[in-house]
C-alpha cells in the first residue's frame, strides 16, 4: 500500500498520508470545510460525526462529514457547500 | 371572572383563525383570538405552505382561486420571514392517462382565467432535470406560491392586534356557545359571535361536527440549492388523496428559499397519535424517490406529523352553525387551509357583517353538510 495518496481539494492536487480522513486533507489544503449560512468559515469541531460542522462535497455528494470519511485516491473534495 | 364583551371571539389561532381575526379587526370589530398553544402551532406549522389552485370541484376551485388572488395582492406587504415565493406548481404525469388529466386540467383552468402550460417530456426535463427519465410530461401552473405558514399566521395576528384585537395564547377553551367562551382557569369571554376555528379539534368544542383528523407526515432535507425549482406534485395524488378509507402517500416536493427540500405527503385516517409512523414515512420517501432518484443521497434533518381537519365532501365549513345563533365555523380545510385561509376570512367577515360575499358561500355553509350527510 502506498504511503501517500493523491486527491483534489477545490480542484487543487493534494497528497496526503494513507488512512487520514477528508477533514485532514481539507486542513492540509488550508481550506475551511464550508461556509455557514451567515457567511462564516466552518471546520471540524467534535471530530466524531455529531456536530455536522465539517461537511464537504465529496465526488458531487453534498453534506458529507469529512471527519468520518477516509481519503481515497482521486477523490474530488469541494468546500463551497 | 367576566370581561367586557367582544364583537367576536375566535377560537384557534392557526392561519385560518388568524386571518379571520385580521379581517374582522380591519372591519372595525372588537376581536379576541384564543389559542391553547401558540400562534400557528397546529396544522399551520405542520403543513407545506403551498398556495395552490385546485380543481376537484367548482367550489374548491372558486375558493382556492379567490384566496390565491388575495395572497398575490398582499405580497408586497409580507415581511421576509413569510418566504413568499411564486415558484409555481408542476403536476407531473407518468403516462398517457395522466397526460389526459394534464390536458383536462389545462382546459379547466384556462376557461376560468388561470393560465397554465402543458409540458412535454423535454420541457419537463428542462425545468426539473432531477426528475427521472421516462415521464410523460406535466402541467405548469405559474401562479402558485409557496409561503412559510407559521410566520404568515403571526403576521395576520399582529396585523389584527394593531387594529385592537386581543390575543390569548396558552389559553385552553373548555366550552363555547350561547355567546360565552369559557377558558380553563375560570376566565370567561362573551361575544354575540363566536367562531370555531379549531381545525382538527373543532368537533371537541362543537359536538356533531363532521370533522375527522387526517394525519400527514413531512420531511425536510439539508440545503441543496438549485436542486428543485417548482413545487412538484404527482397526478396520481388525485387518486390517492380522494381515497377516504385507506392510508395513502404521494410524491409532493417543494423547494424552500434556504435550498432545503420539503418532502411529502401522506394521508391517514384513524391515526390519533402524533408520533412518526415509520412504515408510512418509508412508503412516502420511496414514492418520492421513484420520481426523483437523487433524493436517496440527501440528508434529512427533521420529520414531523400534523392533523388535517377533513370533512366528508372535502370542502371547509364556513358560516353559521345551526342550533346556536352565536356560533360560527371556520374549519374543515383539510390540506388546503393555508391557501384558503384568506378567502375563508373574507367570507366569514361578510357573513358576520351581513354583506354579500364575493363568491357564492353556499358550498361551504355548514348547513349543507348536515343536509347531505344526515343519511350517510
Amino acid at each position: 500500500m502506498p504511503s501517500q495518496i493523491v486527491l483534489r481539494v477545490n480542484g487543487v492536487r493534494v497528497s496526503v498520508p494513507t488512512g487520514v480522513t477528508v477533514a485532514v486533507a481539507t486542513a492540509m489544503a488550508e481550506q475551511a470545510c464550508r461556509t455557514s449560512v451567515s457567511g462564516e468559515p466552518r471546520g471540524p469541531l467534535c471530530g466524531m460525526g455529531i456536530c455536522f460542522e465539517c461537511r464537504v462535497i465529496i465526488n458531487g455528494k453534498a453534506h458529507c462529514r469529512s471527519c468520518q470519511i477516509v481519503c481515497e485516491p482521486g477523490m474530488d473534495i469541494r468546500t463551497n457547500g | 371572572m367576566s370581561n367586557k364583551p367582544f364583537d367576536v371571539v375566535i377560537v384557534g389561532a392557526g392561519i385560518v383563525g388568524a386571518a379571520c381575526a385580521d379581517e374582522c379587526a380591519r372591519r372595525g370589530m372588537s376581536v379576541a383570538l384564543i389559542d391553547r398553544d401558540v400562534i400557528g402551532g397546529g396544522a399551520t406549522a405542520a403543513g407545506m405552505g403551498h398556495v395552490v389552485v385546485m380543481d376537484d370541484s367548482e367550489a374548491q376551485f372558486a375558493l382556492t382561486r379567490y384566496s390565491q388572488k388575495l395572497w398575490h395582492s398582499l405580497r408586497t406587504e409580507f415581511p421576509d420571514d413569510i418566504e413568499y415565493e411564486q415558484c409555481g406548481t408542476i403536476w407531473v404525469a407518468v403516462d398517457d392517462e395522466e397526460m389526459g388529466e394534464v390536458r383536462r386540467k389545462h382546459g379547466f383552468y384556462g376557461e376560468r382565467g388561470v393560465s397554465t402550460q402543458v409540458l412535454n417530456p423535454k420541457e419537463l426535463r428542462a425545468l426539473e432535470p432531477n426528475l427521472r427519465d421516462g415521464l410523460a410530461g406535466g402541467l405548469l401552473v405559474p401562479e402558485d406560491v409557496v409561503v412559510y405558514p407559521p410566520c404568515a399566521a403571526r403576521f395576520f395576528t399582529e396585523r389584527a392586534q394593531k387594529q385592537g384585537a386581543q390575543l390569548f395564547t396558552t389559553a385552553s377553551v373548555k366550552r363555547i356557545g350561547q355567546g360565552q367562551v369559557e377558558l380553563s382557569g375560570g376566565m370567561q369571554l362573551s361575544a354575540p359571535r363566536i367562531v370555531n376555528a379549531a381545525g382538527a379539534w373543532a368537533a371537541d368544542l362543537t359536538p356533531g361536527l363532521e370533522i375527522k383528523k387526517r394525519k400527514g407526515h413531512l420531511l425536510i432535507t439539508d440545503r441543496y440549492p438549485a436542486f428543485l425549482q417548482h413545487q412538484l406534485v404527482e397526478l396520481g395524488y388525485l387518486k390517492s388523496a380522494h381515497s377516504v378509507t385507506s392510508d395513502s402517500v404521494a410524491f409532493n416536493v417543494q423547494p424552500r428559499r434556504t435550498g432545503q427540500i420539503l418532502i411529502g405527503s401522506s394521508r391517514q385516517y384513524g391515526a390519533e397519535h402524533k408520533e412518526v409512523d415509520h412504515a408510512i414515512l418509508t412508503r412516502m420517501l420511496q414514492r418520492a424517490q421513484e420520481y426523483m432518484p437523487a433524493l436517496v443521497a440527501m440528508s434529512a434533518i427533521r420529520t414531523w406529523t400534523g392533523f388535517r381537519a377533513a370533512t366528508p365532501d372535502k370542502l371547509p365549513l364556513i358560516g353559521p352553525w345551526s342550533g346556536d345563533k352565536t356560533l360560527f365555523l371556520a374549519t374543515g380545510h383539510e390540506g388546503l387551509g393555508i391557501t384558503t385561509s384568506l378567502g375563508t376570512a373574507k367570507l366569514l367577515a361578510d357573513v358576520l357583517t351581513e354583506k354579500t360575499t364575493e363568491i357564492p358561500i353556499e358550498p361551504y355553509l355548514p348547513s349543507r353538510a348536515r343536509e347531505e350527510f344526515a343519511h350517510a
